[in-house]
Formats: structure tokens, sequence, C-alpha cells
């Protein structure tokens, strides 16, 4: 598992650990007992702050995914990845079929996209929200039954800044 | 897992963290700290604390007080009035004086030295040396250890320097334009062997810079000196959160009346386009394009605006109660 930090994405560096390794999880790179890359792995890769990286695993931790062990590393504690996602599965079948129909019935990728989006919105609720760019404004995580994610820590003290 | 020692998030850490092994000391704490160089005040009337752990930037215009103040932490010089503690003690004590490493401008190496005679001088001179931590540092930028330190490339000869500091085992590091002259791509090696090293000793960082954009992911703590005062101090993130960058189409160029409330920084009128970077008092009003600023806007719009109310958020402020004694 590496890390990749966009600086110029507009999406914090310790987001875009948060997401990463979410989606490594979700693709099954990551699996329960997988351990993450060492903080000094990370900024030794990347020039990156060790804080931001120790921020996005004690995020991840509070989310119950991982676990940090004294001494050992921080390890995988749930699974995301689900079987029934899998592109392989009778669900990824019947998507690639109706995608056929699509694109037979002149349909291009944008079109597919704007339509998957709106009934997915219709199925799910709610506008799936881009990546923003403020600072550390985490976005919601979708499809995980974890525990909700909490306000960014990073704001917690501006009533100190006045 | 190389944990550090350091943890800045406060009380709530998880589980499986090495607590703090301070006493709570901040690395810096200045109190009515100034030095005065003949009738020139280079710092005068600062206050301000760096808590342990941070990797802190210190910015501002050249002759700003910068070095002044690195080397007042470095006791390289002295206060004219005032008072500075690195982890409660004075620079000048032995105690402060082993656990302060500095890197100034010039990275002061013996040409004449190879690599090896360098690193050994180091051990020589400091009796708590890290002889591994100094020759891993070398060995990752590829550096012989029999080339003369006068042969070295500026980025090398930045490393060696690191790698002395670093062999020093500093719990604070004080480093004064590192990578000024270094190209874009030896800036990123050496500031990924600077944030390893960091990240496995728990390091706290004070390091001068001009080159703000780059130093966005790699600094989580702010001091902007500007004449010799400080004008910002603190988390990035907090002094960024306390900031509004608004804009709107307008004419006038004093603003409109309901910025009145809060605290102008700056103010900006291109064409028909006016964008006003505040610290909001309260709800802010009006028909307004609302962002929080990135760090090189918030910088370049305070060192616009010189005179603009000090910030410091309540980890870098003293108490004034203290002040007396």
């Amino acid at each position: 598992m590496q890390f990749r930090i966009d600086r110029r994405s507009g999406v914090t560096a310790h987001m875009q650990i948060v997401r990463q390794t979410k989606q490594a999880m979700r693709m099954g790179v990551l699996s329960v007992g997988s351990r993450l890359p060492t903080a000094r792995e990370v900024v030794a890769a990347t020039a990156i702050n060790p804080n931001t990286v120790h921020k996005a695993y004690r995020e991840l931790e509070q989310e119950g995914l991982v676990e940090s062990r004294r001494g050992a590393g921080t390890f995988v504690v749930r699974s995301l990845s689900r079987p029934e996602a899998a592109a392989g599965s009778a669900l990824g079948e019947e998507l690639r079929e109706w995608l056929r129909g699509a694109h037979a019935a002149g349909l291009d990728q944008d079109d597919v996209s704007a339509l998957f989006t709106a009934l997915t919105e219709e199925r799910y609720g709610g506008p799936t929200p881009a990546p923003r760019p403020e600072r550390g404004a985490p976005a919601p995580v979708r499809g995980v039954a974890a525990p909700r994610e909490t306000n960014d820590t990073q704001r917690t003290s501006t009533e100190d800044a006045g | 897992m190389n944990e550090p020692a350091h943890r800045p998030f406060g009380p709530d850490d998880g589980p499986g963290r090495i607590a703090a092994a301070d006493d709570g000391a901040p690395a810096l704490e200045a109190r009515g700290l100034g030095h005065r160089f003949r009738k020139h005040w280079a710092l005068r009337d600062c206050d301000f604390r760096l808590p342990a752990g941070r990797i802190c930037a210190l910015v501002g215009p050249n002759g700003a007080g910068k070095t002044t103040l690195l080397s007042l932490a470095a006791d390289l010089l002295e206060p004219t009035r005032g008072r500075l503690r690195v982890f409660g003690d004075a620079p000048s004590t032995p105690a402060s004086r082993g656990r302060v490493a500095f890197m100034g401008q010039r990275k002061p190496l013996y040409p004449g030295f190879t690599v090896a005679e360098m690193l050994r001088a180091g051990r020589e001179l400091n009796p708590d040396w890290d002889h591994a931590t100094a020759e891993r540092l070398v060995r990752q930028g590829d550096i012989s250890f029999t080339a003369k330190v006068g042969t070295l490339s500026g980025g090398q000869r930045t490393r060696v320097a690191l790698a002395l500091a670093f062999g020093k085992r500093p719990r604070l590091l004080l480093l004064d334009e590192p990578m000024s002259d270094l190209d874009p791509l030896v800036r990123h090696e050496i500031t990924a062997a600077l944030m390893s090293e960091v990240a496995e000793h728990g390091t706290t960082v004070l390091m001068s810079t001009h080159m703000v954009s780059e130093m966005d992911q790699v600094c989580d703590y702010l001091l902007m000196i500007t004449g010799g005062r400080v004008r910002l101090a603190g988390e990035v993130d907090t002094i960024l959160a306390a900031h509004t960058l608004l804009s709107s189409r307008h004419r006038e160029t004093d603003g409109p009346p309901d910025l009145a409330s809060h605290i102008v920084v700056s103010t900006k009128t291109v064409g028909e386009h006016f964008s006003a970077l505040i610290r909001p008092q309260g709800p802010v009003t009006g028909r307004w394009a609302r962002h929080e600023p990135g760090l090189e806007e918030l910088l370049i719009a305070y060192l616009r605006a010189p005179d603009s109310t000090p910030l410091l958020t309540a980890s870098a402020r003293v108490e004034a109660s203290e002040e007396a004694a």
C-alpha cells in the first residue's frame, strides 16, 4: 500500500490518506490483519508532516476500521470489501449487460454517468458530495456501517483563535 | 513501528500511542523577548509559545527578525530584553544546548574535511551522538564518506548538515532557510528525509522559509514575524479556520459597511471584483462568496498588511499572570 499525495487537488493530505486507505480496503488491497505503512514509511515517500499521517490513522481508528497496536503498528480490523460489489459478481454481470444495452442505444460515457448518478441519488438519497476544496472538511462516507464520522478535529479549537 | 514520542493532538489520542516524554514544557517560550543590534530592534516585545512536537514554519519578510530569533534559541545571541526558554530552560544552560541543534543558512561545514571526518567531529563534540542516524542520512543521499565536504553539491551539503544536526539527537531542531539554494527535486528528497527523522524521533522543528507553498503539507504550526514582532502564531489549521475570504462584485474600495464588525486583514479590488480577507467576529452578513483561505493566500495578505491585529491561538499564547514572575 502506497499513498499518493496530490498537492494540487485541494483535498487535505490527511483526507487523501483516509480515502486512499478506504479505497484500498474496498478493493481488497488491504484486508483484515493488513498492516498500514508506518508514518515514517509514508513521510519518507511523500515528504508530508508525520502528524498528518497520525491524524489520518486516528480518524480511521475512530471509525473502527483500523487499530493501533503499541510497538507493532496499525492494522486493519474490518473489511470494506463486499463480494457482491466485485466486478465479477452477479450484480456486476447485470450491470455489464445493461451497459451493453446503453452502448447499443448510443449513450456515451457521460450520458451513462449522468444517468447512473441520478438514479443512485434517487435510490440512496442526497447528492454525492464532490471532494470539497476546504481544508479538512471530511466528506461523508457512504456504504460504510461504521460509527458516524466525527467532525473534523482540525476545527475543534477554532474558538480559541479569535 | 516507529511511533514518535510526540502527540500534539491532545488527550483524546487513541490507544497504543506512546505518551509524551515531556514534562509538558513548550519547546520554545518567549516573554517580552527583544533583541537590539545597536539602535535597531531586530525583535521586540515577543510573547509566544511553540508547543513540543510541532513542525513550525517561521515566516516573514527579509529583515523581520527570523534569524535573530533562531540565533537566540540556539544561544548564539543573548536577549536584550525579556526571556526565552527552551523546554523550560534558558538557551545558555548545558541542558538546553544538548537539546537544540541549529542549521544556519550557510550550513557551516569544514570544506577540507571528508564526510566521515565531519561525522567523527560530530561524535567527538556531542556526548549523546547518534551515529546510526547520522550515517543513515548520509547513506540515503548516496554520498561517499570519503568525499571532501568542499566538493559536495548544495543538496549533499544540506544532507550532511542535517545528518550532523540529527546526530545530536536534538529535541528542537532550528533550521534557517534550509532549502533556499536547492532545486525542487532535491528539496523534496531533503524534506522527505527530514520528515522521516522527525517521525522517528518526535523532534520539534522550527524552520524559517520563504517557500510558503511548499510548506503547506509540511508545517502544522506557524510563526509569522514582521518588523520584529509576532503577527501570527498557532496551528495552521486553526489560523486558517479563523479567517474567511470574501469576494463580490463591488466598486467601493473601502468595502461595504457590513464588514465593520469584523477584523479586516486586507482588501483588494481588481476591476469590479472586490475581495477581503477577514477574521469574522460574528456572523458575516451580505451577499458574499466565502472561502477558507489557503496558507499562501493568508500569508501574502498578512505580509501586505503588516499592521493588522496579531493573532495567537490558545496554544501559542503565554499567560499574562506568569509574566510578572
